[in-house]
């Protein structure tokens, strides 16, 4: 494996240079998947049938501190690869950590919320609209879930292994897809919360 | 008795029995055999966990080759069942269930294999390269296809296959019209399988993007590479529309969802859109890499360089593009009023502009060119005429007003399978023929490819003009029978002598194969066509790691001016080769992708907890994985090059 030591760890040989194209393309497909969800939401959105519509369900304050948790975790998440950068492991893993944690809360906070709309009668089998709104919310979710164990695994070989060029480029493209789901979630804020609540 | 009630099929007959017997016999004789021949290593070690994409390549390709049989079964059953008027061969619901599952396996299951086995094959020898960007991934992508095929397979005797056409509109996909399984077949192994196909999207975008032997600039690329560049970024951008597609109406079926019901606010139309969303870039998907094969033969065989390279590489950028702006032509008649229409009308109609500059540009290159009628290039030659039956005939249904007289009668049909035929099926097998001997180490017999092709070519017209005119006096498609009144018989009856001759046709390649397998020499040199590109520059059969020395190129037709003009190829020593080194998760993950994807047919929730956490496992397993992959070291090169040498002969 040769490792070219003039560019950032994470970059430095071949095959993570690879790695980091083909994630940015996978991004790309991703895009689409949420552009597709995004288009069914508009066409579904008023076709609420007898259930009820966004004005009557959505609520303001979990919604806000699902925005504030999940921007300051896509901050951490760019500290903690800075201090990688710096080779400064012990601050790397303590970021990583606290953005984990930030994951963590907003999954918290996202599962009460759908637990409330069950309850209240806006649940997956509802509507058309309760439908996408659902299968919308829950796919990022989803995706946040699973950053969440993914992350896990990744602080578990930088703890193990130290920062090589393979533990820098998966901690790198997860910062990625750390940072992507942040970007999803302020379409997510601002067409599907702002816009319902208006 | 309930637990077996789940399972068996709703409507069976001695068909169905038939083939259970005969899938029952053909799996036995295939573990007989292993156990026997003792080869159960040799199938595991060499094959079930390879990531040499040459190997995939050939497992792509025999797994298009069974399904191309699958679907022509289903094809001759329905052409059988139509070719006299009021004939009772097959009832409504089983026709229903073949021409579903004629058309998906036929589009999924065997043109989309076909060109991943040739771009597999191919790409990464065209342009210098090892391997893929990621051998796993490309070994997975395979594994996933597979198992959604053959979870689509099953489906005839397992649960019931789908009914509801392979566009599978709703509501009649829906639970209240599909109440059998099928359709959760249907959803759930084209899921599998797209998600293969899209990882495989993603990892030839990085190869091409990245790993072109020296001085392979984009716009020296062959191109058949280029054309697989062009379908890998459409499968990057129309794949995911599919997968939440599928997912939806998965949700629909199982989970009560509302998307696409006709009551609570469901919307049968967004599936059709979503559908074809996906549905018409897919259809360009697969002929692009068609055209890429034509392009290659065409310029081999004209002894030529290809006429209008630029031009072939824009219009391919054209083409991607605008395929993604007129998936409404497929619903002209559903309501969606005349602004709406006419703009697709016209985009629709544009693409024929691109697709017609190639067309020319085949045509100037054949021109001037010393042509030389091999098999590859008699489909080539054949393709020409054939294919441009079926475009204008495209252009006529993109007009949206006539469509209304076209809609859903024979007249459709015949024009997909004249474009689908001549352009997919056609350059498939060229390819196949063209790439033989590289795969293979001989040549397939000319003779007899040659009486193949006329034969398939002239069956194809046999079998699909008729349907323009039964169709335009409206014979309507997707249905069982006629009366004899109509006057639809005779068209049928041809058709069903041309939907023969194209059986006997296929046969006639599959004994080619045989033959040529016992008879043809194994004396051929690396580049027996003496063809352009570099794929050819490497030795015959290609060694694990494909070029001994990573290629230098100058021009487009790398191995021509080398041959030609003297450019230098292979500069400088051997040097150790870096190789990844064989899995067999990718292989027991799609194992368990399948376990997952029956459960989720039947419901069975359980299991499909189980499977999913299996298959995390796996990824887990890969993360934590060391695997530095191994050395080739210079001796081993020298011997293997050394022997390849004297394997064929001085050359
Ligand atoms: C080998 C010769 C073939 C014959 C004789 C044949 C025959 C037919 C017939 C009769 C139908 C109409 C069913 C109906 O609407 O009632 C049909 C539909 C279809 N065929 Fe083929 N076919 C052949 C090859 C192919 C190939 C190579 C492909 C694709 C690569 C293909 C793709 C389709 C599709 C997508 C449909 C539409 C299914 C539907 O209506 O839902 N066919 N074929
Ligand atoms: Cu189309």
């Amino acid at each position: 494996m040769k490792i070219d030591h003039s560019l950032p760890l994470e970059y430095s040989t071949e095959e993570n240079r690879l790695k980091v194209l083909g994630f940015w393309i996978f991004l790309g497909a991703e895009i689409m998947l949420f552009a597709t969800l995004f288009a069914s939401y508009f066409t579904l959105v008023d076709r609420t049938g007898n259930g009820p519509s966004g004005a009557e369900i959505f609520e303001i304050t979990p919604v806000l501190i699902e925005t504030v948790v999940l921007l300051t975790s896509s901050f951490t998440i760019g500290l903690a690869v800075h201090a990688m950068r710096l080779g400064n492991k012990k601050a790397m893993l303590s970021f990583f950590a606290v953005t984990l944690l930030l994951g963590a809360g907003f999954l918290a906070v996202e599962i009460s919320e759908f637990v409330h709309y069950v309850h209240i009668g806006a649940g997956i089998q509802t509507s058309a609209f309760t439908s996408i709104l659902l299968t919308t919310l829950g796919t990022h979710g989803a995706h946040v879930t699973l950053g969440f164990f993914w992350g896990l695994s990744i602080m578990l070989q930088v703890a193990k292994r130290g920062l090589t060029p393979e533990t820098a480029n998966k901690s790198f493209i997860f910062s990625l897809y750390w940072h992507f789901l942040d970007v999803v979630w302020i379409f997510i804020f601002s067409f599907i919360y702002l816009k319902g609540m208006m | 008795m309930d637990f077996f009630h789940r399972f068996a099929v709703p409507h069976p007959n001695p068909a169905i029995y038939a083939s259970m017997v005969a899938i029952g016999l053909t799996v036995i004789a295939i573990v007989a055999g292993l156990t026997y021949f003792k080869k159960w290593g040799y199938l595991w070690r060499e094959w079930l966990t390879t990531v040499d994409h040459k190997r995939i390549g050939i497992m792509y390709l025999i797994s298009a080759l069974l399904m191309l049989f699958r679907g022509g079964a289903d094809a001759l059953m329905m052409r059988a069942q139509l070719a006299v008027p009021e004939n009772t061969l097959l009832d409504a619901q089983h026709y229903n269930e073949i021409f579903t599952t004629h058309g998906v396996v036929m589009i999924l299951f065997m043109a989309m294999p076909f060109i991943m086995a040739l771009m597999n094959f191919v790409v990464p020898l065209q342009i210098g390269a090892r391997d893929v960007a990621f051998p796993r991934l490309n070994a997975l992508s395979f594994w996933l296809f597979f198992m959604g095929a053959m979870l689509f397979n099953i489906s005839f005797v397992v649960g019931g296959s789908p009914d509801a056409g392979w566009t599978s509109y709703f509501p009649l996909a829906g639970n209240e019209f599909s109440q059998s399984v099928g359709t959760n077949y249907y959803m759930i192994s084209i899921q599998i399988a797209g998600i293969g196909t899209l990882m495989t999207g993603i990892n030839f975008m990085t190869t091409i993007l990245k790993m072109r032997a020296p001085g392979m600039t984009l716009m020296k690329m062959p191109m058949f590479t280029w054309s697989a560049l062009i379908a890998n970024v459409i499968i990057v951008f129309a794949f995911p529309v599919l997968t939440v597609a599928l997912a939806m109406g998965t949700m629909d079926r199982l989970f009560g969802t509302h998307f696409f019901t006709t009551n609570n606010g469901g919307m049968d139309m967004l599936w059709a859109n979503l559908f074809w969303v996906w549905g018409h870039p897919e259809v360009y998907i697969l002929i692009l890499p068609a055209f890429g094969i034509y392009s290659e033969v065409i310029s081999t065989f004209a002894r030529r360089n290809l006429y209008g390279y630029k031009s072939m590489v824009a219009s391919m950028v054209i083409i991607s593009l605008l395929s993604f702006l007129v998936w409404a032509h497929h619903f002209f008649t559903m309501g969606q009023g005349a602004v709406a229409n006419s703009i697709f009308s016209i985009t629709t109609m544009a693409i024929a502009v691109p697709t017609g500059v190639k067309i020319f540009n085949w045509l100037f290159t054949l021109w001037k060119g010393k042509i030389e009628i091999t098999t590859p290039m008699l489909y080539a030659l054949l393709f020409i005429p054939l294919f441009t039956i079926g475009g204008v005939t495209g252009v006529m249904l993109g007009m949206s007003a006539a469509d209304y007289q076209y809609h859903n009668t024979m007249f459709l049909v015949a024009h997909f399978h004249m474009v689908i035929i001549p352009g997919v099926v056609f350059a498939m097998l060229a390819g196949l023929t063209y790439y033989w001997p590289k795969m293979f180490g001989f040549m397939l017999n000319e003779k007899i490819g040659k009486l193949a092709a006329w034969i398939i070519a002239v069956s194809t017209l046999l079998a699909f003009m008729p349907m323009f005119f039964s169709g335009l006096d409206g014979q309507a498609r997707r249905m069982y029978t006629y009366s004899e009144a109509t006057g639809f018989g005779p068209w049928n009856m041809v058709a069903l002598v041309g939907a023969l001759g194209l059986a006997a046709g296929f046969v006639l390649i599959v004994y080619n194969i045989y033959y040529s397998t016992r008879y043809a020499s194994r004396d051929i040199s690396s580049d027996p066509w003496d063809a352009r590109t570099l794929e050819w520059a490497t030795h015959t059969p290609v060694p694990a790691y494909n070029f001994a020395v990573v290629p230098q190129v100058n021009s487009i037709e790398a191995l021509w001016d080398a041959k030609k003009k003297g450019h230098v190829l292979f500069k400088g020593k051997y040097e150790k080769i870096h190789m990844p080194n064989s899995s067999g998760v990718p292989f027991i993950m799609g194992v368990i992708f399948f376990i997952w994807g029956f459960a989720f047919v039947f419901a069975i929730w359980p299991l499909v907890i189980l499977s999913t956490i299996g298959i995390f496992a796996c990824m887990a397993h890969r993360s934590f994985e060391k695997d530095h992959g191994h050395y080739i070291s210079v001796e081993q090169i020298e011997e293997i090059e050394g022997t390849e040498t004297k394997l064929r002969g001085a050359n």
